[in-house]
């Protein structure tokens, strides 16, 4: 039986934060950044959750907990933002976005 | 009371301050003239008061009295040519008043017979436009007048000396809107001030040598040590003969002598109140007054003495003999001003100071009787005044006639009117003097004087009237305010003389000579006292006086105009019709300026103007705005290209790099997502080469 240790959850918050940076990156539909972030969020939160079990200390926890907070307010300011653009523009697209371009 | 004596030239200063700026144009004739006569007539009785007073009082004051009021330039350290040895001397120019019997003499003269003609004036210009501001200048004049005559130093006496000048300007070009009066104030002004240079020159060169203007001081050092101003020489001439010269000229502008004379006969184009008052009684014999002022340095100057009898006496003829030719009875009594002046110039040349006056005070009296019988003629000739279009005015204008007449005689000389007596010390002066040439030429002008005199009393009085209907129905006598002046001047001219009764008639008792005892201050080294005569050729002469002014009357003027009326002045005229054109064009003299002097400077005027068209403003202005024009282009190129062009490289480099960064900003948020990842991976790596590292 393979034992999970630090490492397979390092690799795995890398896996999840590559996936959602590309995302991020490659995806031209808003929401779909939107979801993206949360996955770097997550990955984030998991190596902080997995350290914090290494070293038995809960402050990482709390970390993760404070980060799953901000995001939730992310998550909707950035939504309330991504309707406002599309009453605008009715379009998800971020190069609809591209207005503040000098 | 004496110490009152400034009151006497600020009441009419304060009257024409209120006539001519304060009540300007807001009170009636009434008030104009209770304020010019009032000022006037008050000065004229605190100069009674200061006279009276001045007279109890003189043993105290040897030579004057001096009042110092305050002082008006405190000019400090000087160097002086000849005060104590080529020292320093602190010049301190007084405001100050000075009595002696001479200032005093001056001081009645020309009070009384101001204010009678103010009194005058008042009657005269009823009817004339600019009432008021006729009086604010003659109440100005008079202000400036007994600044003049009461000064205890020469710049007093030179502010009062310009006063009467501009007072005189103002007042021949009272009528502005004509053409001739204008023209004949700017005449009298640029003529008198050509004299004024002089006098000026002359106080510098007092100043420059002694360091003082004050009359007392002045002459009480010059008196004591003669040689202080007979040492030092100035183009030649020492010190003593450079300033009486100076002061002469100053003298010939306001004095009407050869050859500034030329503006006195013109002046008449003021009114003739003015004439009276200003170009008769006073203002022109300010320089007679200024001669016998300054007597101390004429004694020590014998030349310029000499010269100035010699001018006097030129003057006398010459303006006399041009007054018998002339039509114009204003002109005949100006020329006839002229020739009484050079008398009183000749009387001062000669030595003869309280002669010249003598005459110059009963020369007041009478002059100005004259002129205001003139005026009142004109007055009631509507404005005429050529006499051949009068005549028979004798029965139209009795009180006229009468002190017309009575000035008449005391002009010509027959005593025992005032100017027997003045004129005939005038002429004993000379003939003690030994000069028999000035005295020949005096004796003719006397027969002269008593010739045209007559003249114009025949050609205006007697005989038929020759104006028109209109004007004979218009004929009458002025009104009383008018002829009570010419009545009490009348008086004046009957007994100012008696003051001066020859010594020869009453056992050497002078009145008016003594008073000059304490004006002549004894000099050191000159021999105190006239020449005297024998008193039989003195009485020989006082005849022979007598003679030639009766024959000038009765058998010159009276045969040729009394019995021949104008027909027979006219009837020798054409005699001698050469002589009778040169005299009734005086000479020519005013062509001959004009030719000479006004025409060289007109052409000098026209000269400089074409030099600076031509070479000021065509080669230097023109070349100073070309050369600025060429320079201003070159620096318009340089700031073209080279300032401008380094600011526009400035502006170049930094739109080039915008253009550049602006290519960052693609506003696509997946491109700066991009630029963070890879900057966070560059950093990371540089972390772990650094670690390893």
């Amino acid at each position: 039986m393979l034992e999970v240790t630090t490492n397979h959850y390092l690799v795995l918050s890398f896996v999840l934060f590559a996936i959602g940076l590309s995302g991020i990156l490659v995806r031209r539909n808003m929401i779909t950044v939107l979801m993206s972030i949360e996955l770097v969020l997550n990955s984030v939160n998991l190596n902080l959750i997995a350290f914090s079990y290494q070293h038995s200390n809960l402050t990482g926890q709390i970390f993760a907990i404070f980060t799953i907070t901000v995001a939730a307010g992310e998550a909707a300011v950035g939504l309330g933002i991504l309707i406002a653009l599309f009453r605008l523009r009715e379009s998800t697209d971020l190069g609809g976005a591209a207005g503040l371009k000098g | 009371m004496e110490k009152y004596v400034y009151l006497i030239p600020l009441l009419p200063f304060l009257g024409a301050l209120l006539n001519g700026v304060v009540l300007r144009g807001r009170i009636g004739k009434p008030g104009v003239i209770a304020i010019a006569l009032g000022s006037v007539g008050l000065a004229a009785a605190m100069a009674l008061g200061v006279i009276a007073s001045y007279a109890a009082h003189s043993a105290q004051y040897p030579y004057g009295l001096d009042l110092h009021l305050y002082s008006w330039i405190p000019a400090g350290a000087l160097h002086t040519a000849v005060s104590g040895g080529g020292g320093v001397a602190n010049l301190q120019v007084e405001m100050g008043f000075f009595l002696d019997p001479l200032s005093c003499v001056m001081l009645f003269v020309v009070t009384f017979v101001g204010f009678w003609i103010h009194v005058y004036s008042v009657g005269y210009m009823a009817h004339e436009d600019g009432f008021q501001r006729f009086f604010t200048y003659l109440n100005l004049f008079m202000g400036a007048m007994l600044m003049l005559i009461l000064g205890n130093n020469y710049l007093v006496m030179f502010v009062g000396w310009e006063g009467v000048g501009l007072c005189s300007y103002l007042l021949i070009g009272f009528y502005y809107k004509e053409e001739f009066p204008p023209y004949a104030g700017r005449k009298a002004f640029i003529v008198n001030r050509i004299g004024d240079f002089a006098f000026m020159i002359g106080l510098f060169a007092l100043v420059a040598n002694f360091g003082t203007l004050q009359f007392t001081q002045l002459f009480e050092r010059i008196a004591a040590d003669p040689a202080l101003a007979l040492s030092h020489y100035h183009f030649g001439m020492n010190v003593a003969s450079f300033v009486a010269l100076c002061l002469f000229v100053g003298a010939m502008g306001k004095s009407a002598q050869i050859p500034l004379y030329v503006w006195l006969p013109d002046a008449m184009a003021g009114p003739t109140p003015v004439s009276a008052l200003i170009h008769a009684a006073t203002m022109v014999t300010a320089g007679v007054y200024m001669v016998a002022r300054s007597n101390v340095l004429y004694r020590l100057a014998p030349g310029v003495s000499l010269f100035v009898a010699v001018i006097g006496c030129a003057t006398a003829l010459f303006a006399g003999t041009i007054a018998i030719a002339q039509t114009d009875i204003k002109k005949v009594l100006a020329y006839s001003t002229v020739s009484q002046l050079g008398y009183m110039f000749l009387a001062a040349g000669v030595g003869a100071y309280p002669a010249a006056v003598f005459h110059l005070a009963t020369h007041a009296f009478f002059k100005a009787l004259l002129f205001l019988g003139s005026g009142s003629v004109i007055h009631a000739m509507g404005g005429e005044q050529d006499m051949r279009k009068m005549g028979g005015l004798k029965k139209y204008m009795p009180v006229t006639y009468w002190t017309f007449w009575l000035g008449t005689v005391a002009i010509a000389g027959i005593p025992p009117l005032a100017g027997f007596f003045s004129k005939d010390q005038i002429l004993g002066a000379v003939a003690a003097k030994g000069q028999w040439v000035l005295y020949g030429v005096g004796l003719l002008t006397a027969g002269l004087t008593a010739a045209y005199m007559f003249r114009a009393v025949y050609l205006t009085f007697e005989g038929d009237f020759r104006g028109t209907e209109e004007q004979r129905h218009h004929l009458h006598e002025s009104p009383k305010v008018m002829t009570v002046p010419l009545m009490v001047l009348a008086v004046g001219a009957v007994v100012a003389g008696w003051v001066g009764i020859p010594k020869i008639a009453t056992y050497d008792f002078n009145v008016f000579a003594h008073l000059f005892d304490r004006v002549l201050r004894p000099v050191q080294g000159l021999t105190p006292g006239e020449h005297e005569v024998h008193w039989a050729i003195e009485a020989g002469l006082i005849a022979l006086s007598v003679v030639v002014a009766v024959t000038g009357w009765q058998a010159i003027a009276r045969p040729i105009y009394g019995r021949g009326g104008l027909a027979g002045g006219e009837k020798w005229a054409r005699r001698f019709p050469g002589l009778n054109r040169v005299l009734a064009n005086k000479y020519y003299v005013d062509e001959l300026y004009d030719a000479t002097v006004i025409r060289g400077f007109w052409a000098t005027a026209r000269g400089l103007f074409q030099f600076d068209a031509s070479f000021v403003d065509g080669f230097l202005v023109h070349g100073a705005r070309n050369l600025a024009l060429v320079v201003s282009r070159a620096s318009g190129l340089f700031d073209k290209y080279v300032v401008d062009g380094l600011v526009n490289l400035v502006g170049t480099i930094l739109t080039g790099f915008s253009a550049l960064f602006r290519r960052v900003q693609t506003g696509y948020v997946s491109n700066y997502a991009l630029v963070l990842a890879m900057g966070m991976f560059a950093l990371v790596c540089l972390y772990l080469v650094l670690q390893r590292g």
